[in-house]
């Protein structure tokens, strides 16, 4: 059966964080089983075929496609460089010229008689990825990257924008409820992760971007502030590789919405520490969620599997905390005070399975099951 | 397949799963009383994604819902016995698939407006989704048509080009473009692009020397052989076994699916339209059909005897809202919202639901702008559909069904509402809408039906299951299709023309079963709906005012007979085409007004103005 409610987002300050880092096209592996890597360790490099661009080269001489072989001065394969000629025609005494040049330097890659076009491929694009993560390589996939283990505290938030961004955790807010205005932020967050409240502003957005902060965690964002720093409106929740120069990760959703306490709390624990973050999201099949992860003083590391282990197995249950997810009640957080199996009908009418939630010893109010998402320990 | 015919008639009992991006979902239909019925449906998240990675899990899950709730048992070894035998299994079980994102293809041709053309409807006929249209004249630059061949890392290249005996040189073009962008395909980093070409037959070789190595290159029959005509099955048939060799057996756990069954595994959009031509073709009727998902929207149509189908990617009520928003822009949602709402709230609003897709309206506001953004998505699809369900362009007249409607100009679009029989609304918006009126009133704003059209929904989604079993069993298929899978709402009076609001528009007499007579007599600008059960009919007298046609007709009268269904006879004269008030008070009054002369919406909405 499926599950009747959304399953939380992970809020979890010691777990075991595995990475696959893989190339887009097969490649070398520069590092080996056991190997200790540092966010920064490029692990796998490849080089991906370069852009084509193609000569109408018939067109040029004013000759037929079928001509074309003849008046060619280069070679299949041969390695032109930009402004070389690469054919050439003859008429009657020499006298009338035509000539086709190398609009880029590369390789000829064809030749044809029927178009008269001749492509050219330019040089390969070196490809270079990095472990993200400190961490130890625990397995390596021939051609292709590895995986990287750590021991972290780990965030997911709900959406997000960017790419990968490592830096040094600092804290902003003074709780998860501060609206992160540009007055909080300053040269000495240059180079850092910073970790704000409920909502970042647009003026603080570009404060951030100023100083060279490179990257933020916030509870909320306006959809109107993100339209403007993305420059066009966000149809379909797929981020990750937006150049807006730094990554965002929101942990709640649009709109000012105020970070819940654990997530904050175990944040702003952890200030000061190598962070690495992801704003890349897809909201489809095979869901990727934003992410901030903090890899753990060996010291630190305690039984990482057990605690996995442990929580796999917790539901929804009475006494569960949740957090509401849409209107009316929306942000609100509460404990699951009963759970009917009958189909309730709402205002809207609508005919669902729904959930008692008490918030803050309030009287009981119903929600539809879909509604909320149960808060992982 | 054939083996499955000649046993038609001994087949007790069916399973079809249709294997969703999200879900899987299991009918079980039995032969009871001499006659094919849905008996339980059950359901499971698809397992394509790790930690499983085996789609046959999924499968399994839901059928094993399905066994729970008959106390019958149809899995037996970890598999779906079939046929049955000692009372254990099923007589036939199918599947159809849109998993892993379904099909993404990319098609090319000579002419955008032509043979590309023809491409795209062939591609999209056969259940994909239409990435890009590379085309000779589409004015861009063979660098940049490379650049975009590559990005997009299709699961699939559809070559078209060239009439028989025509250009050979731009399809040698195209191939040399694929050829240069070496594409890698979307799923697993080692197979090589299945490319099919379906153009100039004089083209073949040379195409043969472009692709063959660089690809995994296979030759259909030419899609558009003549300019006159279009030949599109082949291609269809031959994209489909692709789909099946290359793509499907690429996702994890579908070797073992195709083991199971009997036919082969259909894309879940090719297995709509077969059903939708089914239907077509045993009522003689036009039929728009419509599919709003998360993610996607798809609309079907079959007017005359031809079939199109297109799907708008991202426009959709859950993954894609924002982008109906994007599409669609503010005002035109706000439009169909009978109270006040802020952009900025609108906005958040539809950013919180594209992340958290599985959410649903539980305040009656969420739900009526809930339902005013599906009006706009599938109006939006409706006008992509239009464009290209049009008749063969570069073509003089001479299309066999212009009989049927009448073709002005070469590539007019085959839509015409004034002859639409039937709209069929599937998808969790109009199937589960807490009113069926609601249905019918978002998909009579949404695609403006004219002169007399009967509006149905898809109960519980299973014309995917349905389509393919039309396949080998269309009797099965159409038995459940009428008594379990459609449900009509009624039909639609929708006289075209314009008039002041306030002046009458037309009157409507009919003689219900019980042998009483209703009479509306309706204003321009105004709405009715008169009760009239399903399976039920009355003989309509319609009297439209000389400004108006219901079919006939400026002025003339129409006699005729109406089914009824779960919401009764609307009686549409807002006019055609639909001008809603500008000044906004004014606005929210109409909409006011006309949910409730609908019985749309509970209690008094002027209310929530305040």
């Amino acid at each position: 059966m499926t599950h009747a409610y959304t399953p939380g987002l992970k809020v979890s300050p010691q777990t075991e964080v595995r990475k696959e880092r893989r190339l887009p096209l097969k490649g070398d592996v520069l590092v080996s089983v056991g190997d200790w890597v540092t966010a920064e360790t490029v692990v796998a490099k490849t080089e991906l075929p370069g852009n084509v661009q193609t000569v109408n080269v018939a067109n040029r001489l004013s000759i037929l496609p079928e001509d074309i072989e003849r008046n060619m001065l280069v070679k299949l394969g041969d390695w032109v460089n930009e402004g070389d000629l690469i054919a050439q025609s003859r008429s009657f005494f020499g006298l009338f010229k035509s000539s086709a040049k190398m609009p880029v330097s590369g390789t000829v890659e064809s030749v044809s008689d029927i178009t008269g076009q001749v492509i050219v491929r330019e040089k390969a694009i070196p490809v270079e990825i990095n472990a993200y993560l400190d961490g130890e390589v625990i397995e390596v996939f021939e051609n292709e990257g590895v995986m990287v283990k750590t021991t972290a505290t780990f965030v997911q938030g709900i959406f997000g924008i960017g790419g990968e961004a490592v830096g040094e955790l600092d804290v902003v807010a003074k709780d998860g409820s501060v609206v992160m205005d540009p007055s909080l932020i300053n040269s000495s967050h240059k180079g850092k992760i910073i970790l704000g409240g409920s909502l970042v502003t647009m003026a603080a957005l570009e404060r951030a971007k100023e100083v060279g902060v490179r990257g933020i965690i916030v509870g909320g964002i306006g959809d109107s502030d993100l339209r403007t720093i993305l420059g066009y409106d966000l149809g379909v929740a797929i981020t990750g590789s937006e150049e807006i120069g730094l990554s965002i990760v929101v942990t709640e959703g649009f709109g000012q919405m105020t970070i819940a306490d654990r997530t904050f709390d175990l944040l702003a624990s952890r200030k000061g520490m190598k962070t690495s973050i992801s704003g890349a999201t897809q909201i489809r099949a095979g869901v990727i969620r934003p992410e901030v992860v903090i890899p753990l003083e060996t010291g630190l590391v305690g039984n990482a599997d057990h605690e996995i282990k442990h929580k796999a197995v917790v539901g929804l249950v009475i006494g569960s905390p949740v957090r509401v997810i849409r209107e009316p009640y929306f942000g609100k957080i509460g404990t699951v005070t009963s759970l009917p199996p009958e189909l309730q009908k709402l205002e809207s009418e609508a005919m669902v399975r729904v959930l008692g939630v008490k918030f803050d010893g309030d009287v009981e109010v119903m929600i539809p099951r879909a509604n909320v998402e149960l808060i992982e320990e | 397949m054939a083996e499955v015919n000649k046993d038609a008639e001994n087949i007790q009992s069916i399973i079809a799963t249709d294997c969703g991006s999200t879900t899987t979902k299991a009918i079980l239909i039995e032969k009871r009383d001499g006659e094919y019925r849905l008996i339980v449906r059950g359901e499971a998240p698809t397992t394509v994604e790790a930690p499983f990675e085996d789609v046959t899990r999924g499968v399994l899950n839901a059928v094993a819902e399905v066994e729970d709730l008959t106390g019958n048992t149809y899995i037996k070894d970890d598999k779906i016995e079939h046929p049955r035998k000692g009372g254990v299994g099923t007589d036939l079980y199918l599947s159809t698939s849109s998993a892993g994102g379904g099909l993404q293809m990319m098609v090319a041709g000579v002419v955008k407006e032509m043979t590309a053309e023809s491409a795209q409807r062939a591609a999209l006929g056969a259940g994909a989704i239409v990435m890009d249209v590379i085309a000779s004249n589409d004015m861009r630059q063979p660098h940049e048509r490379i650049q975009r061949i590559r990005a997009l890392r299709p699961d699939m290249i559809l070559l078209s080009g060239g009439i028989d005996g025509g250009t050979t040189t731009h399809v040698a073009e195209l191939a040399e473009l694929i050829a240069a962008a070496d594409p890698r395909p979307r799923l697993g980093m080692s197979y090589s692009l299945p490319v099919i070409f379906a153009g100039n037959v004089d083209a073949r070789e040379l195409v043969k020397d472009r692709l063959e190595a660089k690809t995994s290159l296979s030759i259909t029959e030419n899609l558009r052989p003549v300019l006159e005509r279009e030949n599109l099955q082949p291609a269809r048939l031959g994209i489909q076994e692709l789909f099946l060799e290359h793509v499907m057996k690429h996702a994890p756990g579908y070797g073992n699916l195709l083991e199971w069954t009997p036919v082969p595994i259909m894309p879940t959009p090719a297995a709509v339209g077969s059903i939708m031509q089914l239907i077509a073709k045993e009522e003689g009727i036009n039929v728009v059909g419509v599919d709003i998902g998360g993610a996607t929207t798809d609309v079907f149509s079959v007017f005359g005897e031809v079939f199109n189908r297109t799907v708008s990617a991202n426009l959709g009520m859950s993954y894609s809202i924002s982008n109906v928003l994007a599409e669609a822009t503010v005002p035109n949602i706000l439009r169909w919202v009978p109270f006040d709402v802020e952009e900025t709230d609108l906005r958040n609003r539809v950013k919180n639901k594209m992340i958290r897709p599985t959410t649903i309206p539980q305040a009656l506001e969420s739900l009526i702008i809930e339902q005013a953004m599906a009006r706009e998505a599938l109006r939006l699809a409706f006008i992509q559909h239009k464009l290209l369900a049009v008749g063969l362009k570069g073509v003089q007249q001479e299309r066999t069904i212009s009989d049927t409607f009448e073709q002005t100009e070469s590539g007019a679009t085959l839509v015409d509402m004034m002859q639409l029989d039937m709209l069929v609304g599937s998808g969790g918006v109009l199937s589960h809408a807490p009113r069926r009126v609601q249905a019918a009133f978002m998909m009579i704003d949404a695609f403006m039906p004219e002169g007399l059209t009967e509006l149905a929904v898809d109960s519980i989604f299973m014309m995917p299951q349905l389509g393919v079993l039309a396949q080998v069993h269309p009797r099965a298929a159409l038995e459940v299709f009428h008594k379990d899978c459609l449900i009509r709402l009624g039909t639609c009076i929708a006289p075209r023309g314009e008039g002041k609001e306030g002046t009458p528009c037309l009157e409507v007499s009919l003689e219900m079963p019980d042998g009483t007579t209703e009479s509306r007599s309706l204003k321009s600008g105004e709405m009715a709906v008169i009760p009239l059960e399903v399976g039920q009919k009355a003989k309509a007298i319609i009297k439209p005012t000389r400004k108006f046609d219901a079919g006939a007709g400026r002025g003339k009268e129409i006699h005729t007979e109406l089914g009824g269904g779960q919401v009764g006879v609307i009686i549409d004269a807002r006019g055609r085409p639909l001008t809603l008030p500008t000044d906004k008070a004014e606005r929210v009054r109409k909409l006011t007004e006309w949910n409730d002369a609908l019985g749309v919406y509970p209690g008094a909405h002027s209310s929530m103005e305040d």
